[in-house]
């Protein structure tokens, strides 16, 4: 690089002449020696960290043997491509040192350790005691062996770089003004890192890569191929697959042979094909080496009064070759040598790495590939972009991720895998901002004015507002501005902007866990409570267990639910603790009409029902006569004074299509009339409608079965579906969904008779029942418990519970009424079905 | 159901008697006519006694089919709620109309202002 100052030899971070450290002499000095062996980034750091916990007990000397003050190492690649100055990458220089009281020994190598006698033994002939010593090593550039790759003196060939200090940085900038080709050694990290730098000043550069593909220990195949794209975009020939075997040229280098035969013609080679830890030193003091210097969870090797830090340590049989895990290092030893925390434990790091390589943007953490069966893999690659997304989740925790060339989802990724932060139910939400086919932007970087949540018409401004305001949880925001209480599908989105605005400020919002927002116990200490004193009335459960016992609107449909659960037949109805649909049995419209869809197990109907329901249409004006999703017939726009009247004509019951309760089962035609129909579909589906009918549940239950795989009736997104797979044999799959969340469900298990399909099927019921949270459904339900667990306490009977479920279940068919017949001939209270809104105009429903 | 003007309380407002206590049960409402406007009176469980504007000002739901407790109204349309106490809603709603109301002798006296002719 021209305009370049200073000689190779100038010291980075080097002090002005003349000035001189002046130490108390040693012998009066009774202050413990901490000397610390190496001087890069886990050394200088280990100092710092000490220093700041008022480290002045200690007498610290450094031993560097680069003659430079502490720069950071990392920031190489950018000084090798003439993006930042060496002079901007000194974090601590001999100055520092000299004022902090510590003695920087630069530029001396310890050769030996005498840990008997407590002395480091450097190559200046020099013997200094210590009382504590900290190995800060590092690595040194691998050199793989190659036919003449170094001279008679056992030097690299000139012409030949490792890329690892800025020594040998300068040595390249040095050469690339002379050279015309360069070959890197090496498709990790630093290779690309070299390549990139190389060929931004004028070289052309090619790369030879052992592995199949590009930073094999960090990508998994395709993400290395499309990286590779993205490499040879920018003007870089990769060769992949093949060993360099030989350095070519007599007394400086001329090419590059590989192992298939090919020579590579090279001014330049820089090896990067790996690095080993710095362990000599250790080895021939006699301290314990594996593939680093090994060290307990206290960095402590097996002599007590020596440590080992940063890419030379060896813990728990890992070697990292990170910054970060060095700096963690750092504190830890810190926090013990000092004293400020003696019991300080490192357990090893998980390493997120986000990287610019080679100008394409990286980032990595844990693993890459799926590793067991039951981890789930997802990817997204768009190589045309040059963008490959990958995770993977085991047991619903993020242990990998993979992203390469598009990096905005990564400080989640981080969080969650840091922290094993729970994952959105829909995966794909990992990888991509879905905001249901409008821009992908980060939650940062969405305008304030655009709506997040489309039912209540809430902007990301209502919620930053909100917060700002003083809402300090998710659920006070969602109460405050209505922000996801709609259909509920942008209550991540919701959460993810609150707590973006709150940056870090959120409390936990301890009804978050309670069943209902007006009594402060979860669900299983709600019931328990409710059982021990008898509670069957939703005013009794306030009167009792409500703080002051006060009433909650929002919380007596859900007590309703459960008391009716817990009771059956005994619960002691009160109607103002239902909402209205259940106090009607009909769903509420929006202009204050009410729908009757009456039940038709199974979707199979009669010539006769069929001219009932278009009678009473006709008879009472009904405005829409619809053939439901459901496969029924629902009659829309009621009016509430006409429902007891319409049933009465109907004579069919209730289809609970307005309930938080079972609905209904739909099916397909089945082995009685469809050529591919392996079993009698129909008939099941009937059976099931029959035995579950107006369960209540803590949400929606929707069932399926079909007769095969061909799945017509859409068994496989349902809470309980149902598939004939032949001989006799059925899948049972639960927890699916296709509504405003949609997910296959899982197969729960394989049985082989419809009864045996209806006793699992209630089984899971019963178990869903009791342990949901209100308004939870299945695909929620389902993967919060665990497929492995509900698989446990339903099939092997984990937890001794089946026979309670089956009868809690029974209890439930057997209180089974049909509200239609009930109320329909005796009003449950006086002027249940007096009209509400009889005599304002309202916004009219039209009328086909 | 007959609807009987019974005092005029100040120059603004007239009771009206619109039905018998009985007519609600605890913690619903109903909707009753007080001279010409339509108006939801709730018996709370406690015993208190509320009457509002009948028809929801978010998008016209029919608040009398609505949930209660001692100290909100929920719309049953789309579950804004709207306090006793000043009818705000607590959800950035426009407000309801709140009116006297009282019992006498199991009557439900509601004081509204006479509908304009
Ligand atoms: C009538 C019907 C649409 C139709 O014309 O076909 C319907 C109508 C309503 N659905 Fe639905 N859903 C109907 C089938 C479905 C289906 C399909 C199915 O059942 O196979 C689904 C997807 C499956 C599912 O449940 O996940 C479905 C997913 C929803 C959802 C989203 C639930 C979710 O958590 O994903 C809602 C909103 C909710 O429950 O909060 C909803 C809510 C509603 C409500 C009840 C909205 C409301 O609260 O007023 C609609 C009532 C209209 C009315 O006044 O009657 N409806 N709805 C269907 C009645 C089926 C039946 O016979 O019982
Ligand atoms: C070009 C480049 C780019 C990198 N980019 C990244 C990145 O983006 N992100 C990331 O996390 N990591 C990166 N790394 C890795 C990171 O720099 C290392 O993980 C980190 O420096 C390790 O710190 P350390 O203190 O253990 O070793 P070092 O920083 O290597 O320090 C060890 C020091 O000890 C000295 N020493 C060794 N033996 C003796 C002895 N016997 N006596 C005296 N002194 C001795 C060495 O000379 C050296 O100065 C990069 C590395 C390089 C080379
Ligand atoms: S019927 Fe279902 S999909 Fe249609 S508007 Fe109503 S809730 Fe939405
Ligand atoms: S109409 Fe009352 S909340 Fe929408």
């Amino acid at each position: 690089m021209g305009g370049r100052d200073r000689g190779m030899t100038t010291v980075l971070g080097g002090r002005l002449d003349g000035l001189t450290t002046v130490h108390v002499d040693d012998e009066l000095d009774t202050h413990d020696r901490l000397v610390v062996v190496g001087n890069g980034m886990a050394g200088a750091r280990l100092v710092e960290e000490v220093l700041e916990r008022g480290g002045d007990s200690f007498r610290i000397t450094v031993f560097g043997d680069e003659p430079h003050g502490n720069y950071n190492r990392i920031m190489l690649s950018p000084v090798l491509a003439g993006e930042e100055h060496e002079d901007d990458i000194v974090l601590n220089s001999h100055e520092w040192y000299a004022d902090n009281g510590v003695t920087l020994r630069a530029g001396t190598r310890v050769e030996r350790i005498d840990t008997a006698a407590k002395q480091v033994h450097a190559d200046d002939g020099t013997v200094t005691p210590y009382d504590h010593l900290v190995l800060a090593t590092g690595s040194y550039s691998f050199i793989p062996p190659m036919k003449g790759v170094r001279d008679d003196a056992g030097e690299l060939l000139p012409g030949v770089y490792g890329f690892r200090t800025i020594d040998e940085t300068r040595a390249m900038l040095d050469a690339v003004g002379r050279c015309r080709r360069a070959v890197v050694m090496g498709g990790g990290l630093l290779g690309l890192e070299a390549a990139r730098a190389l060929q931004g000043h004028g070289l052309q550069v090619e790369l030879v890569h052992a592995a199949p593909y590009l930073m094999n220990v960090q990508l998994d195949p395709e993400a290395g191929a499309i990286l590779k794209r993205s490499v040879e975009s920018l003007g870089i020939a990769v060769h992949l697959d093949v060993f360099a075997t030989e350095v070519l040229g007599g007394d400086r280098v001329t090419g590059v042979g590989l192992a298939d035969g090919r020579q590579l013609e090279a001014d330049l080679l820089v090896v990067a094909a790996g690095v080993r830890p710095n362990s000599d030193l250790a080895v021939r003091s006699g301290l314990e080496v594996q593939r680093g210097i090994v060290v307990d969870d206290q960095l402590r090797t097996e002599d007590p009064d020596v440590y080992a830090i940063g890419e030379c340590a060896q813990h728990r049989g890992e070697v990292y070759g990170l910054v970060a895990p060095a700096w963690e290092h750092a504190k830890v030893l810190a926090d013990v040598l000092t004293g400020a925390d003696p019991d300080a434990e490192y357990h090893g790091s998980r390493t997120a790495t986000k990287l610019k390589v080679a100008g394409v943007d990286v980032a990595v953490m844990g693993v890459n590939t799926p590793e067991r069966d039951e981890d789930e893999f997802l990817v997204i690659s768009e190589p045309r972009r040059g963008v490959h997304l990958s995770v993977v989740i085991r047991d619903d925790v993020l242990v990998g991720a993979t992203l390469l060339g598009d990096t905005r989802k990564v400080a989640f990724l981080t969080q969650a895998f840091d922290r094993g932060a729970p994952l959105p139910e829909e995966r794909i939400r990992l990888l991509v901002d879905l905001s249901d086919g409008a821009e992908e932007v980060g939650v940062a970087e969405m305008p304030a004015d655009s709506q997040v949540c489309n039912c209540n018409g809430v902007s990301k401004g209502d919620i930053c507002g909100a917060v700002a305001g003083g809402c300090g949880s998710v659920g006070e925001v969602m109460d405050r501005t209505r922000a996801g209480k709609g259909c509920g599908s942008c209550k991540s989105l919701v959460k993810q902007i609150v707590e973006w605005a709150a940056d870090g400020e959120l409390t936990e919002d301890p009804a978050a866990s309670w069943y209902v927002p007006g009594i402060p116990l979860p669900k299983p200490e709600l019931v328990r409570a409710i059982r021990e004193h008898e509670l069957r009335s939703v005013s009794a459960v306030f009167a009792l267990l409500a703080p002051d016992g006060k009433d909650d609107a929002k919380s007596k449909m859900g007590l309703t639910s459960l008391l009716r659960m817990i009771w059956g037949a005994e619960y002691a109805q009160e109607n103002d603790a239902k909402f209205i649909n259940d106090r009607v049995h009909g769903n509420i419209q929006r202009d204050g009409t009410f729908s009757v869809v009456p039940q038709m197990k199974g979707g199979v109907t009669t010539p006769a029902q069929l001219r009932r329901i278009a009678d009473v249409a006709e008879k009472y004006e009904v405005p829409m006569v619809k053939v439901t999703g459901g496969q029924r017939i629902d009659l829309l726009g009621v009016r509430k004074e006409d429902l007891p009247a319409m049933w009465a004509d109907l004579g069919m019951p209730s289809g609970y299509a307005y309930g938080k309760s079972f609905r209904t089962v739909k099916t397909c035609v089945g082995s009685d009339f469809c050529r591919f129909g392996l079993d009698d579909s129909t008939q099941l589906g009937i059976d099931l409608e029959t035995r579950f009918q107006g369960i209540e549940s803590p949400a929606k239950i929707k069932m399926a079965v079909v007769g095969c795989p061909r799945n017509c009736a859409e068994a496989y997104v349902k809470d309980v579906g149902v598939v004939a797979v032949g001989n006799g044999r059925w899948e049972v799959y639960v927890g699916g969904a296709a509504g405003a969340s949609v997910r296959k469900g899982d197969l729960l298990a394989t049985v082989d008779s419809p009864e045996a399909v209806t006793t699992l099927a209630g089984r899971f019921l019963q178990y869903y029942r009791e342990n949901a949270n209100w308004l939870e459904r299945t695909y929620d339900f389902v993967p919060r418990i665990g497929l492995e667990t509900i698989r446990a306490v339903l099939l092997e009977d984990s937890e001794g519970i089946v026979a309670d479920l089956d009868a809690g279940l029974q209890r439930s068919v057997d209180a089974y009424t049909d509200p239609w017949g009930q109320d329909g001939k005796q009003p449950a209270t006086p002027g249940q079905f007096r009209p509400a809104l009889p005599l304002i105009p309202l916004p009219k429903v039209p009328v086909r | 159901m007959s609807v009987t003007e019974l005092t005029t309380s100040g120059p603004t407002t007239t009771a009206h008697v619109v039905g018998r206590v009985e007519e609600i049960p605890p913690g619903e409402g109903r909707t009753f006519v007080a001279g010409g406007t339509q108006v939801a009176v709730f018996r709370l469980r406690d015993g208190s006694l509320h009457a509002t504007q009948a028809a929801c000002p978010h998008a016209g739901g029919p608040l009398a089919d609505g949930q209660t407790d001692v100290d909100v109204l929920v719309c049953p349309l789309h579950l804004y709620a709207y306090r006793w106490a000043d009818g705000a809603s607590t959800s950035g709603a426009p407000p309801i109309r709140l009116f006297p109301v009282r019992e006498v002798d199991g009557d439900l006296v509601v004081e509204v202002q006479p509908v304009e002719v």
